[in-house]
């Protein structure tokens, strides 16, 4: 609690004390007299508030508004309620300020993740200097317990990291030399020399506190309606107790001031929008405060509004659905056994950096001996030549294996084959897969819990791999042999189709489908720590690589809007409510206190809420 | 262009609404959102900055007079 705030809180309970006392069997003058100290105590600030702001020209500011209230009922010998009007108002402020300071303190704290400091070698000595002087290319030294401040490659050292600031993942990362490091991280072990690879404001940390702290400026629809509602309701309700005190008394002819005048105060009371105005606001700030608490970067409460209208997500699959790590899945040799043909294998591929070498070198296991190997020969993405000992080995795709004039048995198994021959005579193939990722069938079984009606993959890759993965996640629908044009094509074909029924979610890696995500409703990047594209052109983005958090974001925004919904109903029902009753003159100042202030204290716990809807997942 | 600026002692929900509708309003200013959770105004315009911050100044004083823009 900040000292302002407790200044407020004294305030409120000597004026609490002085109120009670003012019921005690005294003479009147004494009980008045108490009375008066307390609404002086409590009410003088607002007083004086309500007269700077009206010289302002601000008639419908709320001080003034209490402040007109509270005369009214005094003259009309109303005390007590006079009193307990400014008392009470005073007690929904502090509740209003320490609520929203405790939930700007639980993002604050969650958001804790900014280095405070960088060690940097100059020369022969370590200086320590804030991240931002940091130039690219500096050495950093980070010892056992600091954050990282900036995003490098390890060049001295290894150890092992807690990335759960980052991605939510609790088991801490063992790095080593030649390893990318991002910036917040905490080294754990070791001392670790890092040279940056980018300045501080481009580094991960700073991306993702900017993502963060900018998410709030993106409105919700429904936030933005409720703004505009605030603008005509005060006014409004106004006009009407001016109407209430001076129209029926002069058009009845009975002149009775007191009791209109008394329905008028009721309505004065009523007339500050503050439960809405600030429970809405805290609702989705708690919602994403939640969402990034679970590893969601949301960049805005409209993405969150967008979520829970969720109908369609589509998935990318090589890298979102599937690991996007190449595996040996099958070896099928011809007049040779499956050692020598994976031996064949790895030598041929030995010098090789396409993924499909990487992997079946690492099925191989041991190193290639580099000096049986000569007159090695790529065509990039047909195959190579190459003389290994003394055979003639080509390796290659179907074409380019037929193009040599040799005679080649076609495999059908779902997967990329690669094709061997050994001096002109066809030697089998290696099917290499990508593995599907383990949550992702889950993922999608919790999607349709959460009612999405459609899921679609879509693919560069052939049908057959494309239904197989498909199939095993369980997906609706799927589209292979897409060229990146062609997926966007697609994501258009599907906005069209689900304009009216709701909104279309594309998840991809952000490598290369920036496109797409950008041309959907929502575009998420799963994974995408570390990629600046996918930070830049995604709506949400998921840190850690878990398909099942798509489930886990749209649950989160459900319940945001669910919250958001009921405060407005409820604070708006109870409102209207003790406004028609105060009309009708059934209401006392009593109920509008209560509909003023005991609504917005409800409203906000309700709100409240949302900060823990990161148990959901 | 878009610039966020800090508004310190924002205290009042209501008022950061009526900022966000007035700042709105100044000519030249394209978008303008006030966030009262993380006390953020953020302006996007295409203007002269300094003329139009003269006049979110003013506006701010109107309105909340004990905040605050940080720059």
């Amino acid at each position: 609690m900040n000292k302002s705030l407790k200044k407020l809180l004294k305030k409120i309970i000597i004026a609490a004390l002085l109120f009670l006392a003012g019921f005690f069997p005294l003479p009147q003058t004494w009980q008045l007299l108490l009375f008066i100290a307390s609404y002086l105590l409590v009410g003088s600030d607002i007083i004086l508030k309500a007269f700077r702001n009206l010289f302002k020209g601000q008639i419908f500011d709320e001080n003034f508004l209490m402040s007109l209230a509270t005369f009214g009922a005094f003259v009309l010998g109303e005390y007590s309620e006079a009193v307990a009007v400014m008392l009470f108002f005073q007690i929904g402020e502090f509740f209003q300020s320490y609520a929203v300071n405790q939930s700007r303190k639980s993002i604050a704290a969650l958001m804790d993740i900014r280095p405070d400091y960088a060690n940097v070698r100059r020369g022969k000595k370590i200086v320590t200097v804030s991240p931002e002087e940091v130039k690219i290319g500096e050495t950093i030294v980070i010892r056992p317990g600091e954050r990282i401040p900036l995003d490098g490659t390890i060049i001295k050292g290894s150890s092992t990291l807690d990335t759960a600031a980052l991605t939510g993942e609790s088991l801490p990362r063992d790095v080593a030399v030649n390893d990318e490091v991002l910036s917040g991280c905490i080294n754990l072990t070791g001392v670790l020399e890092v040279q940056t690879a980018k300045e501080f404001s481009a580094s991960t940390v700073s991306q993702i506190l900017d993502l963060v702290e900018n998410a709030s400026s993106q409105k919700a629809g429904i936030e933005n309606f409720i703004t505009r509602f605030a603008r005509y309701y005060t006014p409004a309700v106004v006009i009407i107790a001016a109407l209430l005190a001076l129209v029926p008394p002069l058009a009845l002819g009975t002149f009775d001031f007191r009791d209109w005048g008394y329905r008028a105060i009721t309505f004065l009371v009523i007339s500050c929008p503050c439960a809405l105005v600030i429970s809405i606001p805290l609702s989705f700030f708690g919602g994403l405060g939640a969402a990034s608490r679970c590893g969601i970067l949301i960049k805005g409460s409209n993405y969150l509004e967008a979520l829970a209208n969720a109908h369609t997500v589509v998935f990318d699959k090589t890298g979102t659905l599937t690991k996007g790590l190449f595996k040996v899945s099958k070896i099928c040799p011809e007049n040779i056994s499956k050692a020598e043909l994976l031996s064949l294998a790895a030598h041929i591929e030995a010098l090789s950096k396409h993924p499909i070498a990487l992997s079946i070198r690492e099925a191989y296991g041991q190193e290639p001996d580099m000096a049986v190997i000569s007159s090695v020969n790529e065509l990039p993405g047909k195959g190579i030549t190459a003389v290994i000992g003394a055979d003639n080995v080509a390796a290659g795709n179907l074409k380019f294996i037929q193009g040599l004039g040799i005679a080649v048995k076609e495999n059908h198994t779902p997967g990329t084959a690669v094709y061997f021959a050994v001096n002109q005579k066809y030697a089998g193939c290696i099917i290499i897969e990508d593995e599907i990722r383990e949550d992702a069938a889950a993922a999608i079984t919790a999607l349709k819990t959460e009612g999405v009606s459609q899921t679609v993959m879509l693919t560069g890759d052939r049908s057959d791999i494309g239904k197989k993965i498909a199939s095993a996640a369980g997906i609706d629908k799927y589209f292979a042999n897409l060229l990146p044009a062609g997926k966007v094509q697609k994501i258009e074909e599907l906005l069209k189709q689900n304009a009216d029924l709701g909104k279309v979610i594309f998840v991809g890696d952000g490598i290369n489908d920036a496109p797409v995500l950008a041309r959907s409703d929502i575009g998420i990047a799963m994974g995408g720590i570390g990629s600046d594209a996918a930070i830049e052109a995604a709506d949400i983005v998921i840190m850690t690589d878990e398909p099942s958090k798509i489930p886990s974001a749209i649950r989160i925004a459900r319940k945001t809007l669910r919250i958001a919904k009921e405060n407005i109903i409820f604070a708006l029902g109870v409102k209207f409510l003790v406004l028609g009753l105060g009309a009708a003159g059934y209401a006392s100042i009593w109920a509008a206190v209560f509909a003023d202030v005991g609504v917005s204290v409800i409203a906000i716990l309700n709100a409240a809420r949302a900060l823990r809807l990161h148990k959901n997942c | 262009m878009k610039k966020t600026y800090k508004l310190e002692n924002l205290d009042c929900a209501n008022c950061a609404a009526k900022i966000e509708n007035a700042v709105k309003e100044i000519e030249g200013v394209i978008n303008a959102s006030v966030s009262f959770m993380t006390q953020r105004l953020t302006i996007e315009t295409e203007a002269d900055l300094d003329e139009i911050m003269t006049k979110v100044k003013k506006i701010v004083r109107t309105i909340e007079p004990d905040c605050e823009i940080i720059f």
